[in-house]
């Protein structure tokens, strides 16, 4: 009995705390904050516990647990107890008196140390618990740089993640942005490349003139985008590592949109030296184009279904813009979307049934989802003027744009739409969020 | 008054030709080209002078503005199309880059396509009014290049608009 009335009282005050921080971190001004949005009744509680510092020398400055728990948070799935609510720290499955996290309603538990090895280096081992089982589900080790144990946590995550929900991690992946900052005459352009959660941003490309439409080549080591600095649009592709770069298109006209194909052999683009907007198909070995689409409207927008067969794209061929699909090597093209007055530029989730997109309703932009087996859709975000979807290679969550103020700001949102985080990457603008397909070891 | 200050004008910038000859060295040919088309051009007996697009009220006016999602003329830019082309027409070497730009409502690269289809509907409508094909030149910026970044209607109208920029004036 007694026990009984404990374990609410244990309840009632973690729900307060966990109200209390939130509260505290709706009020953090310029770090990237969680803004819980439809609360998190089904996201799963996992206990994150920080991981001891075994060595001789200073701890690192990275707080791995820190950015594990972040990133379990944000994509909607999961809730990691409070700090203020860990009252022990087992740094080792053997530790772990499970009663405990039993008590406070959590389902795993995540426990690990940090060793420092003899040259500096860290070696980070963990173990995953199901709490209710008492089982081991996970116990390995990552070792890094004391400088890239972001790095580390992310995968850590990653493995935690994929372990739980059975679906690939994709919290070790990076993003690519546009920044522009000044005004008028001094306005810098400059296309960014950071980690998934906005740190370690590191510039690619900087122009005094327009740069837009960043995207990833199915490897990710290469990023296409259009760049003004010629005068007029031209798409560039640049190796991010070396910093090599060439133009694939400067025809008279728009050179616009790029996309990658899933096999990384074809550029798909939107070119108008014809006299109107159409989606085109590049081999990138000999850069020789293929009209795919025809007509006088505006198609542009190309995305590749992931089986590589398909195309979606953006067209206003019947008033005002809409999505249409179109084989990847032309013909005639489907409409797909049929609720709302304005739908365009798709991002395509892994599997090929959900695509994010532009829903427009007069003056109201929002990112919306169509399930295409039932092509209904959904709206995901809140804002007025929001832009520019770009789903995670696991489709967990997704980045946008939204306009705040006089600012464009990017936003990361989880798939079902539940959990939002504000990303402050740079003073200005930052938009046209795109996220970096999975990455390899040694990238 | 008027016409001594033009004829020294004239003659001023007929020295610095002359001058430009005696470097002829080190000065490519296309720089003592210009000068020399300048002291002709400035009255080729047509209506303009090349000084009428800084003095000219018609002239003066060098921005098309549109409706929301929309590449039509209003009526009330006829006029201003009109002078343009009288002026290109007269002075064949001159050039017009014509800026398309779109509001921020919508995506980036359909509003790149918006802006060219604006920046093509006063390319056919100067062209139709007299001007050469080969003198115009459309770019656009989508909604890259906004001259005001508040979010209403007032702002936008003014963001869904072509320029005409000249590149050569005569």
């Amino acid at each position: 009995m007694t026990q009984r009335i404990f374990a609410r009282f244990l309840a009632t005050l973690v729900l307060m705390l966990v109200a209390a921080a939130a509260f505290a971190q709706g009020l953090s001004g310029d770090v990237p904050t969680i803004d819980i949005k439809n609360g998190t009744a089904t996201a799963t509680p996992i206990a994150v516990i920080p991981f001891a510092f075994e060595g001789a020398g200073l701890p690192p400055d990275t707080d791995v647990t820190a950015v594990i728990g972040n990133d379990l948070n944000r994509c909607g799935q999961f809730r990691t107890l409070p700090k203020t609510d860990i009252v022990e720290y087992p740094t080792r499955g053997s530790e772990i008196k499970f009663p405990t996290w039993n008590l406070l309603k959590q389902a795993y538990i995540l426990v690990g140390r940090q060793i420092e090895n003899p040259g500096g280096d860290i070696r980070v081992e963990f173990e995953l618990y199901d709490v209710a089982k008492q089982q081991q589900l996970l116990a390995l080790a990552i070792t890094g740089q004391r400088t890239g144990l972001r790095d580390v946590a992310h995968q850590i995550a990653d493995l935690a993640y994929e372990k739980i929900t059975g679906v690939r991690g994709a919290f070790w992946t990076r993003i690519a942005y546009i920044t522009s900052t000044g005004t008028g005459n001094n306005i810098q352009y400059a296309l960014m490349v950071a980690d998934s959660d906005g740190f370690n941003p590191q510039t690619v490309v900087r122009s005094r003139e327009p740069l837009l439409s960043p995207a990833w080549s199915s490897d990710g080591a290469k990023l296409a985008y259009v760049s003004f600095e010629r005068g007029n649009s031209s798409i560039y592709i640049q190796e991010i590592a070396t910093g090599a770069r060439e133009v694939v298109s400067a025809r008279k006209g728009i050179n616009g949109a790029p996309a990658f194909s899933p096999d990384g052999r074809k550029l798909a683009l939107t070119l108008s030296f014809a006299g109107h907007p159409n989606i085109y198909s590049m081999e990138l070995a000999g850069h020789q184009i293929t009209q795919l689409t025809r007509g006088f409207a505006i198609d542009t927008e190309p995305k590749w279904m992931p089986d590589g067969q398909t195309i979606v794209f953006t067209s206003d061929r019947s008033g005002k813009p809409q999505l249409y699909q179109i084989s990847a090597s032309g013909g005639a093209a489907t409409r797909i979307t049929f609720q709302g007055d304005y739908n365009a530029n798709a991002s395509i989730a892994w599997d090929g049934k959900h695509i994010a997109m532009v829903q427009g309703s007069g003056n109201v932009y929002r990112i919306a989802v169509l399930d295409k087996t039932t092509g209904d859709s959904k709206p995901i975000s809140v804002g007025n003027l929001d832009d520019h979807p770009s789903y995670a290679p696991n489709a967990s969550m997704l980045l946008y744009t939204a306009t705040e103020g006089p600012r464009d700001v990017l936003y990361a949102v989880s798939a079902n739409g539940r959990v939002r985080q504000r990303l402050v990457l740079a003073d200005g603008d930052v938009r046209e969020p795109a996220w970096s397909p999975y990455r390899q070891r040694g990238q | 008054m008027k016409l001594p200050i033009r004829v020294i004008l004239t003659a001023t910038v007929a020295g610095v030709a002359l001058a430009g000859c005696g470097n002829r060295v080190v000065k490519p040919p296309v720089a003592e080209a210009v000068p020399q088309a300048a002291a002709q051009a400035q009255d080729n007996g047509g209506k303009y002078t090349v000084d009428s697009l800084d003095s000219d009220s018609c002239l003066r006016q060098r921005v098309v503005y549109f409706d929301f999602d929309k590449s039509e003329i209003k009526p009330e830019f006829q006029a201003q199309i009109a002078c343009h082309a009288a002026y290109l027409r007269q002075f064949p070497g001159a050039r017009v880059t014509l800026e398309g730009n779109a509001d921020e409502r919508g995506t980036r690269e359909y509003n790149l396509g918006l802006g060219e289809r604006r920046g093509n509907a006063v390319d056919s409508a100067v062209a139709a009014a007299g001007a050469s094909p080969s003198q115009l030149n459309v770019v656009s910026y989508g909604e890259e290049r906004p001259v005001c970044k508040e979010h209403n209607e007032g702002c936008w109208q003014k963001n869904r608009r072509v320029e005409i920029v000249y590149t050569a004036k005569q």
